[in-house]
């Protein structure tokens, strides 16, 4: 028999050891990486020294590029170059319609709720292309680090729906990423300043990016980041902005709507130039070229810009408004607001959000890499790093969750802006002698018509024992996790009976696909399937033991007898030897058994925290 | 974990009644969550994970409910053993529903005004007043109720989740008048 090392409490593993973990901004015109080193929160560059990697990847016969290469040949090769994946992402086919005109590509008919789009290199989901650029830049991030990351936070839109959210993660995991947590782009912004300066109070946070537009109001309080509303558009940004532009071009030099799709790039692009000279200048010049030889020339003033996009600036300051009316909190009450996204370095935002606000917004932290640096803080927490930390953020739902009621209402059961986790039941019954099933239909939004509101996902449950209509009483609990992700289980209350439940999302992808879009990028990579999922089940066990080891450091003198210590410790035992030389599924019965046999351990702790908790507030405060 | 058979109040250790203090209130809402939220466990194991998303969405649940003074009533009668039918049960005070009435429509006709803002504003502010008159009416009768008591709660609860029901709708107005305004 081997000879065990035999770990003794106290010292279980290095002390310490710094976990590697990322926080990484997910862009829909850029995107960035970055990490906690020695105590500072910073961008990582790529090797040419660029901190921004352009969410564009190009799908060749030959292969993949992703970024700066991909961004080049976007005029060029519009149709395998695809730059709007975080547009798309989450999205079903009818509203590809909505979006498809301001979009090059093609669209392949089928049958599959998820969006395809036709490229060289074969049909391609919005989910395979933001994972393409988040395996870009985890790869950066384990290169300068020098090791695989344990973790990484992934930043959305707060405005994104859950179908949006879930996709995302998808293509976390299609990137072969731990996902620690979707955190919200205005809170990782509020994030990265209130570490910064230790802020206090109501802030807002405007973030205006690339295609999305997001407003949150917090409150900040010893550490505690407690967002009160958030609002927003998800279809509203930087390239609104220079579609704006291009299409006061297309008038000027009297083009019509149907230029080519290459044209259309290049007065995308001579718009967006324009834009950022803009920032600097009172008056800049355009010219690009519009055909054969020719091209036109002109000039556009700052204020003239302004008079362009202030139907949008307008757009964003009244979704302030509404979202400090579910805040709950008037303007005077505002500190400060903090800008994030690139869309904010232009002037006439600033001046109006200053406006509203009736302060100056803060800039300080460069706009583009705020939120990166916000996810990286929260990662480096949430991996490990700062035990004891006080940081905690509550977010909330950003849209009401509903379900289908009769005559095509919603009947919303979560409403937006509450704070998440959070989970809520509802009662059903059958209306049918011996039914056996019932199907559900989750929807998200605030309107009433369950056709104006998104739908998420069909539920059907099973199994539900034979009654006559109206006896069974089955309990439906909506449970929505800190990601923002909805999961839902069904009990028939009468009989216990727990209802199977089927899920159909509406326009994600079901965990077949995702599997089956493993397998092929696994092989696309020579890459061992069997290998490759017994290492992930070893690092999952090293994992929970890990975290065991670091609880019996901590408390297991003091919360366990003699008896269950060796009960637990036999348990460590045994997992570490299964994870050394068992095969895949015997590590993962073993996790399983592990969980359950010291699960009176893990229960006894989180009550002894909150007694801890508590135990700062004893009754005498109330017996004065 | 945490003890799902708590009532709320024992939940964040204050005493069961109706008057609760907000700022101590939102501190053990804060301090609880520091210990259980997800992001405590987000390294733990699934079983960690799980326990602390239940936990927290429980306290989540029971905050919401202490902090509104219209919820915090209704889990008050509840725990008195008095259960609201809250789809049917109305008021039958027909002064009151009067008065109800006539605020609807002051509501309905400010669409139409020139000016709507100043009767909005000032239309809010009656409503809130008459809340603000319900919750200290209500929290009498919660201080050492009897069956009589509960069910003159019962009937200041009635009232109360009509006036905020006309609140939620006056927000809406404003909201649209905003919106139109732009």
């Amino acid at each position: 028999m081997a000879l065990l090392q035999i770990a003794e409490p106290g010292q279980a593993q290095a002390p310490h050891q710094h976990r590697l973990s990322a926080g990484i901004d997910l862009g829909t015109t850029n995107s960035l990486v970055a990490t906690v080193r020695s105590g500072k929160a910073e961008t990582l560059p790529d090797q040419q020294g660029r901190h921004l990697l352009p969410s564009v990847v190009r799908y060749q016969q030959s292969g993949i590029q992703v970024g700066h290469q991909a961004k080049q040949s976007e005029v060029d090769d519009p149709l395998n170059t695809i730059s709007s994946a975080k547009r798309l992402i989450g999205r079903g086919v009818d509203d590809i319609k909505t979006l498809g005109s301001q979009l090059p590509y093609h669209f392949v008919d089928q049958q599959s709720s998820v969006p395809r789009i036709k490229t060289e290199a074969g049909d391609i989901s919005p989910v395979e292309v933001s994972a393409e650029v988040l395996k870009q830049l985890s790869e950066r991030a384990e290169g300068t680090l020098g090791g695989p990351l344990e973790g990484v936070v992934i930043t959305v839109p707060a405005y994104f729906d859950e179908a949006q959210r879930q996709a995302t993660k998808d293509a976390a995991k299609l990137a072969g990423l731990h996902v620690l947590r979707l955190l919200n782009e205005p809170t990782a912004a509020a994030v990265a300043y209130g570490l910064d300066k230790g802020a206090e109070g109501v802030h807002a946070i405007y973030d205006l990016g690339g295609g999305t537009f997001d407003i949150s109001i917090l409150r900040l309080n010893k550490g505690v980041f407690e967002v009160m509303a958030t609002g927003g558009d998800s279809a509203l940004g930087g390239d609104d902005f220079d579609r704006c532009v291009a299409e006061w071009i297309m008038q000027q030099a009297g083009l019509d709507e149907n230029v080519s799709q290459g044209m259309a790039k290049r007065l995308m692009h001579a718009a967006c130039t324009a834009k950022e000279a803009l920032t600097q200048t009172e008056q800049t010049e355009i010219e690009v070229p519009i055909g054969t030889g020719e091209s036109w020339q002109g000039s556009l003033s700052r204020e003239q810009f302004n008079t362009l996009v202030d139907p949008l600036v307008t757009k964003s300051l009244m979704a302030c408004r509404r979202t400090l009316r579910d805040a709950g909190v008037g303007v005077d009450e505002v500190q400060e607001v903090v800008m994030v996204g690139g869309s904010t370095r232009v002037p006439r935002v600033r001046e109006k959000v200053g406006e509203l606000f009736n302060t100056q917004p803060l800039v300080d932290i460069d706009p583009d890499r705020v939120v990166a640096v916000g996810a990286a803080i929260q990662a480096d927490i949430l991996v490990g790093n700062k035990p004891g930390d006080e940081m905690l953020l509550l977010d909330v739902i950003p849209l009401s969750l509903g379900i289908e009621t009769m005559g095509g209402l919603s009947e919303k059961l979560i409403s937006r802006n509450t704070t998440i986790p959070v989970a809520r039941a509802q009662e059903f019954t059958t209306f049918k002698d011996g039914q056996s099933a019932m199907a559900i239909h989750v929807v998200q939004g605030e309107r009433e018509l369950v056709a104006d509101c998104r739908s998420l996902a069909r539920f059907e449950l099973r199994g539900i024992p034979p009654m006559v209509a109206g006896a069974a009483r089955i309990r439906v609990t909506f449970a929505v996790d800190a990601d923002g992700l909805l999961s839902v289980s069904a009990i028939e209350l009468s009989s216990g009976v727990q209802a199977n439940i089927e899920v159909k999302p509406s326009y994600g992808l079901t965990d077949q696909e995702i599997e089956t879009m493993l397998r092929d990028s696994i092989a696309h990579a020579d890459e061992d399937k069997q290998a490759r999922s017994l290492r992930e089940q070893q690092v999952e066990a090293e994992r929970v033991i890990e975290a065991l080891q670091a609880a019996l450091v901590e408390d297991g003198e003091r919360l366990l007898d003699a008896t269950e210590r060796q009960q637990v410790d036999a348990a460590l035992e045994t997992l570490r030897t299964v994870s050394k030389d068992g095969d895949q599924e015997q590590i993962k019965n073993q996790i399983a058994e592990l969980e359950k046999s010291c699960g009176f351990y893990v229960e006894r702790r989180m009550n002894q925290s909150i007694q801890q908790a508590m135990s700062g507030h004893s009754v005498d405060e109330f017996d004065q | 974990m945490l003890d799902f058979s708590k009532n709320y109040f024992d939940l964040f250790g204050l005493p069961v009644g109706y008057i609760v203090d907000a700022s101590s209130l939102a501190d053990r809402y804060r301090d609880l969550q520091r210990v259980v939220h997800p992001d405590r466990y987000a390294n733990g194991t699934e079983q960690e994970r799980r326990l602390s998303v239940q936990g927290a969405s429980l306290i989540n649940e029971a905050f919401e409910t202490l902090k509104d003074p219209v919820a915090r009533a209704a889990y008050l009668l509840s725990l008195h053993g008095v259960e609201m039918d809250v789809q049917n049960e109305s008021t039958q005070d027909m002064a009151f529903l009067m008065q109800q009435m006539e605020l609807r429509e002051e509501l309905e006709s400010l669409r139409e005004q020139a000016g709507p803002y100043e009767t909005l504003l000032d239309l809010s502010g009656r409503i809130n007043k008459q809340i603000t008159d319900l919750v200290a009416q209500i929290a009498m009768q919660f201080e050492t109720p009897n069956d009589e008591q509960l069910q003159e709660a019962r009937e200041i609860l009635r009232k109360m989740r009509f006036l905020q029901k006309l609140r939620a709708e006056t927000e809406r107005v404003e909201a649209e008048l905003e919106d139109r305004l732009n």
